[in-house]
């Protein structure tokens, strides 16, 4: 009650989930808040194997918004479970593993090794556009992530969230499949697919030459888009994208968020979830509000 | 919020800020410094240039649009500098080499404050390169030994890092490479300061990653400063 929320059966003692990529594994913010206050966490996008990440630019910055192409740097699946499981584990916050992969083999092989892990939900991301194979290339076409999620599920023991590409050909088309093959939330949006150019080296900026871009620049496009998918399906939706202030969790929530990830914005503060968490309880407080459920997909 | 004390221009591009913040800044590390509230999106890294218990100084170019927002500050005026960010230069005494080129010179000042302050036996020697303009001379000159400035050329010409026991460098990568290849030469220790761009500044965009010997390294948590032999 109040602001906590059951996610696809897991309870959250508020909304608010720290976004893929932008939290670490969460060690790199312990010293700046109380990890246990958040909702979720959602872990780096990790592969089966370890992997380096892209070359060049990672980073640049575009009116109220950021690109990367960081190219999901990650210690791999095994690398995690033994370095980081534990560890995230051991606070009182859903722990949401996000796999990313590059072939189904990899998938398979990272879900079998996380089948046998204490986890909270599987992110399964299908909508990465920082590598060259793989990762967004399965969350563009309606057949083909279908044919992922079937596959996958198939052997996934944990609870499957699938992370939605805004660069979808037919976004509620695709989540519809996701539901139809099993998943038990959806996550979105991830980035944008988009590019910078540096006039005077007269290159791209970044060396994949395309990047995803998020932050505030994204949020009424990816707001529209849970809207939609948050009508169109019954299992829950956590919605991304730009979301920097309590005010723009609680619109997600509203458009059909069940619950709300924070990414780009914790760069510029990094305990920010915090602020979204006390503002959505006193938003409640002051409406009169006993059950976040009262409020969600009312628009 | 902490307060703009001072925010004075020293060149054409070069400002010095000061703000009032407690702090316990040391050698080599930055902030993740802003003065504006929504836009741009991202804070902007800067060096400690100077510190003392109740200030924090950037010596700071103007470059860009955040840059440019910063050099409007006035006396009195918020700004935000988050934690002061980094690992920083290794407290080495004897006889010690700083080569700063352009707006790397900003983490030498304290540095050289530093090590004079921790062993007053230790001589710094500075040797400041710059493009077009040299920059606060004298204020360098008053915290080291010897100070060697060059406008234009390359002051990596200036130094034989024979005879140091370590040298400390920040600035363009092309002029630490440079350094290190001299160094190496030598059999001296160098420690460079490194610049990536950065979203986050604390450890959790992987946006300056770079890879070392040691495998891919943070350069916002992990450094800036790393000896040079895991990066060049
Ligand atoms: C650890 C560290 C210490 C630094 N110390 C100083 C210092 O003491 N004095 C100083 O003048 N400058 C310093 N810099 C560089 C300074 O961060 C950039 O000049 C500044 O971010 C440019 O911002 P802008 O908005 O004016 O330019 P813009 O070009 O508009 O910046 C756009 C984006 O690029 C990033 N960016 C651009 N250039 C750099 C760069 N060289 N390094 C990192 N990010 C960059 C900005 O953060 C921003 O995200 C340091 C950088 C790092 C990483
Ligand atoms: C630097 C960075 C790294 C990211 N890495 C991942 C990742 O590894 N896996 C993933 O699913 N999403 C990743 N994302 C996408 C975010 O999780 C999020 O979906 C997106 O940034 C939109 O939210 P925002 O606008 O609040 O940042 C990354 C985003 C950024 C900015
Ligand atoms: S700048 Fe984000 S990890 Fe270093």
């Amino acid at each position: 009650m109040g602001p906590a929320v059951d996610f696809a059966g897991v309870t959250m003692k508020n909304p608010v989930v720290l976004a893929s990529g932008t939290c670490g594994f969460g060690r790199e913010l312990q010293g700046y808040f109380d990890l246990s206050r958040l909702g979720g966490i959602a872990s780096k996008g990790l592969t089966l194997n370890e992997r380096k990440g892209n070359e060049g630019i990672r980073a640049w910055e575009t009116p109220s918004g950021l690109m990367n192409s960081i190219g999901l740097e990650n210690p791999g699946v095994r690398g995690f479970i033994e370095k980081e499981l534990d560890w995230i584990n051991g606070h009182d916050v859903a722990n949401i593993v996000n796999l990313g992969g590059h072939s189904i083999e990899d998938y398979l092989e990272g879900i079998a090794l996380l089948n046998d892990v204490e986890l909270d939900l599987l992110e399964l991301n299908i909508s990465c556009p920082n590598v060259k194979q793989g990762g967004m290339n399965f969350g563009i076409r309606t057949d083909t992530a279908r044919d992922v999620v079937r596959t996958l599920r198939g052997i996934c023991r944990h609870k499957l969230v699938v992370k939605l590409s805004p660069n979808a050909e037919d976004v509620v088309a695709l989540a519809r499949a996701c539901e139809e093959e099993g998943a038990d939330g959806l996550s979105l949006t991830n980035t944008y697919l988009g590019m910078a150019i540096d006039i005077e080296r007269r290159r791209p900026v970044f060396d994949n030459v395309y990047a995803g871009l998020s932050g505030p620049a994204i949020r009424p496009i990816s707001l529209r888009m849970v809207h939609q998918v948050a009508h169109a399906v019954k299992i829950p939706v956590m919605g991304i994208g730009g979301i920097a202030t309590w005010r723009d969790a609680v619109e997600f929530i509203m458009a059909g968020a069940t619950a709300v990830q924070i990414g780009a914005a914790t760069f510029v503060k990094p305990d920010l979830a915090l602020d979204v968490i006390d503002g959505i309880a006193a938003f409640l407080d002051a409406q009169g509000i006993s059950d976040i459920a009262e409020i969600r997909g009312i628009v | 919020m902490p307060k703009v004390i001072s925010n004075e221009r020293i060149s054409r591009d070069f400002w010095v800020m000061r703000v009032a913040q407690p702090n316990e800044a040391r050698m080599g590390q930055f902030c993740m410094l802003r003065s504006w509230d929504r836009y741009p999106l991202l804070s902007r890294p800067v060096s400690v240039f100077d510190a003392d218990p109740g200030t924090l100084s950037f010596l700071y170019k103007v470059i860009g649009e955040g840059t440019a927002l910063l050099s409007r500050c006035r006396e009195g005026d918020a700004v935000t500098t988050g934690r002061v960010l980094g690992n920083t230069f290794p407290l080495v005494s004897g006889r010690i080499a700083m080569v700063g080129g352009g707006v790397g010179i900003a983490p030498l000042y304290l540095a050289a404050k530093t090590l004079k302050a921790h062993d007053p036996a230790t001589t710094v020697d500075l040797y400041l390169g710059f493009s077009d303009e040299a920059l606060l001379v004298e204020e360098y000159a008053a915290v080291g030994d010897r100070t060697t400035v060059k406008v234009g050329g390359f002051i990596t010409d200036a130094i034989d890092p024979e005879g140091y026991d370590c040298v400390l460098t920040c600035g363009p990568e092309i002029m630490m490479r440079v350094l290190y290849e001299k160094c190496r030469a030598s059999g001296t220790k160098l420690y460079a300061s490194l610049e990536k761009r950065m979203a986050c500044g604390f450890g959790v965009c992987l946006a300056c990653s770079c890879g070392t010997t040691a495998g891919r390294r943070k350069v916002c948590t992990d450094g800036p400063v790393f000896p040079a032999e895991e990066v060049f």
